[in-house]
């Protein structure tokens, strides 16, 4: 029984990790990269490594086991903003098809800074960036 | 056909060919962002690649490797973001 669960939480963690491992190649953009190796690879990771503490069966693996799927959670979501927010920042353009450009001309380009309301050009305020 | 021998037939080989399409963008990469995603996937995959072969060997202290090894991923991706972020400042 226990090893049904572990062959299934396992098998449905490795296809999460090949279906990021096969959106980082396939996908267009940096941030649709971004957006898809992130959310995948947490659930894949999370799965298996539960499924790694239902095998081993202790109170301290499984306290260890949270201990690095509440990590994961946590930090994923921030190095994903920040490298996303670094990429934007140094130039780097998004796929031509995408329709909507959030932040455009809504930050400072010297100090980084963004902002609600627009400074620098007066005219575009959010519109779709055709 | 038992566990250890799934795993090690079935999911070490699924986990170690999704790691070589992380490898293919990390060298074709367009530019340094792109590099530093797909290493930070890498080294998340990793981690699984550990539990799962803390579970074949039945030897749960390569788990704090593994914990160990999400840290450094998290300081990587920040400490490249931050210098990217910075080397653009100065431009």
């Amino acid at each position: 029984m226990i090893d049904w669960i572990i062959i299934i939480l396992s098998t449905l963690g490795t296809l999460f990790i090949l279906l990021a491992g096969v959106g980082i190649v396939r996908m267009p953009d940096i941030y649709l990269r971004i957006s898809v190796t992130t959310k995948a690879a947490t659930l894949g990771i999370g799965l298996i490594l539960i499924g790694a503490a239902m095998y081993f069966n202790e109170l301290g693996i499984t306290s260890r086991v949270i201990a690095i799927i509440f990590f994961m959670l946590l930090t994923a979501p921030v190095g994903a903003h920040m490298i996303g927010r670094a990429s934007y920042f140094t130039g780097i353009k998004l796929w031509e098809k995408s329709v909507y450009d959030d932040i455009k001309g809504k930050y400072d380009t010297k100090t980084h800074e963004l902002s609600s309301s627009n400074k620098n050009q007066p005219g575009s305020n959010g519109e779709p960036s055709t | 056909m038992s566990v250890s021998d799934y795993l090690y037939y079935v999911i070490l080989p699924v986990l170690a060919i999704s790691i070589l399409l992380m490898f293919v963008r990390f060298v074709k990469g367009p530019s340094l962002s792109d590099r530093v995603v797909a290493l930070d996937l890498m080294l998340t995959s990793g981690i699984g690649v550990i539990a799962v072969y803390s579970v074949y060997t039945d030897q749960p202290t390569f788990l704090d490797i593994a914990m160990i090894m999400a840290l450094i991923a998290f300081l990587g991706t920040v400490a490249y973001s931050f210098y990217l972020e910075k080397r653009e400042k100065n431009d």
